[in-house]
């Protein structure tokens, strides 16, 4: 047996190597995981990183993993890869163009799953985007089931009153009253 | 790993703690509510698959993957090890990716602002996926240490970032690595937020004259593990 080795933080320079459109470098993965041609319905996920004082985390790392608009998770062979990236900027601000997951019964309700990395973080943390307009699922979701009606929002992405592409509002607060629910899977 | 086989859990032991006032970045930033604890179904036991993404060798020598006009400079170094699970079990086509300071301690970024010279042939980024037997390798140049402003004449021990994908997201892990005999590693901050001195050690490269190549490059080696499975597989 072997031992884990031990997670640190990502630090505040991980652009250029993680990130590196802004330096004219292909990323492995970026803020558009599909368009127009892609299987669903092509959503935004716009959101904010806060600290404990409510102030942006403008050197943040997200990435969400999800499942293609059928509920199954990519395994590579199609062009939707379901994993995105993306860097917060001087607003904290952090955006990503993809299709809304399906569900699948043994998977609970519709969700893409996120990891947030930043300076200051020793360990990513694990969080779920769930959708406002999906209440009927989410009410039937072990996962939210199992956490108190308060931390509960956090995990829901609301879906914002405008015309055009549905637009869904995710906001992650790392620390304090309003902090974002982070799992240990 | 086969498909779907529940992982043991992260080994809270090895990893730091997420509050640790020495560090003063994660003042606002650590978490207060203990984690919630989430089963683990297909979405955390499936992962991005990166076979598509094209890299070549020159990805992974960072020696030559920016060269504008001449060679990077500083000390030549290999830095190779193995992926593997905590079972021992390779993890093959993982993608890795490693950032790093210049030989100087300076990073291609608008945010450092350490007065210390740019090397137009070094940007200090690389990426490989690893192979059948879960091994990797990357050519770069030995980072230099630099300072931060964490307190008093801080200095941050030579390290190289290492971003690395298992096949499932929960085994997703981003760490540093360290040289070996460095003596700024009692005194960092962020390599002592891990409590257990034997999992620090798992931080620190060897020095491998296995990996040294005669009259070219300095080798070390950088062993990586990442969550294994549970014995229990999972019922579907």
């Amino acid at each position: 047996m072997s031992s884990q080795t031990p997670s640190q933080t990502v630090g505040p320079f991980f652009s250029h190597a993680l990130t590196p459109s802004w330096n004219g470098r292909p990323p492995i993965a970026g803020t558009q995981l599909a368009d127009e041609r892609t299987p669903g319905t092509l959503i935004r996920i716009e959101g904010r990183v806060l600290d404990g004082a409510g102030d942006p985390v403008t050197d943040a790392l997200v990435e969400i993993w999800q499942a293609r608009h059928d509920g199954a998770y990519p395994d590579g062979s199609d062009t939707f890869y379901g994993f995105g990236r993306a860097s917060t900027d001087a607003e904290g601000r952090f955006w990503f163009q993809t299709v809304k997951p399906g569900a699948l019964p043994e998977n609970g309700a519709p969700h893409v799953n996120a990891a947030v990395f930043a300076r200051g973080m020793l360990n990513h943390a694990f969080t779920r985007i769930y959708f406002s307009d999906e209440q009927a699922e989410n009410s039937r979701d072990p996962v939210l089931a199992s956490i108190g009606p308060a931390r509960r929002k956090s995990l829901v992405a609301s879906l914002r009153d405008s015309a055009g592409p549905p637009v869904y509002d995710f906001e992650i607060c790392l620390q304090g009253v309003h902090e974002t629910v982070f799992f240990d899977a | 790993m086969t498909a779907n086989q529940i992982l043991n859990p992260r080994d809270w032991s090895s990893h730091p703690r997420q509050a640790h006032p020495d560090y003063k970045s994660t003042l606002l930033r650590s978490q207060q509510h203990p984690l919630v604890p989430l089963p683990q179904s297909l979405s955390e036991l499936t992962g991005p698959v990166f076979g598509h993404c094209g890299l070549t060798g020159q990805d992974a020598d960072l020696t030559r993957n920016a060269v504008r006009d001449g060679e990077a400079i500083g000390e030549r170094i290999i830095v190779a090890g193995r992926l593997i699970d905590e079972s021992g079990r390779a993890v093959p086509n993982a993608l890795i990716e490693v950032w790093q300071a210049n030989a100087a301690g300076r990073y291609v970024h608008s945010q450092d602002q350490h007065e210390a010279p740019l090397d137009p042939n070094f940007l200090g980024t690389g990426r490989a996926l690893t192979d059948s037997a879960g091994r990797y390798r990357f050519t770069t140049i030995r980072p230099g240490a630099y300072p931060w402003r964490n307190h008093p004449n801080a200095w941050r021990p030579a390290h190289i970032h290492f971003s690395v994908f298992g096949t499932a997201f929960i085994q997703r892990l981003v760490t540093q690595m360290y040289f070996p005999g460095d003596p700024l590693l009692a005194l960092d901050p962020i390599f002592n937020a891990t409590a257990d001195a034997a999992a620090r050690q798992r931080l620190v490269a060897g020095y491998s004259t296995e990996l040294t190549e005669p009259e070219w490059a300095l080798g070390f080696e950088f062993d990586i593990v990442l969550r294994g499975p549970q014995a229990t597989p999972l019922e579907s």
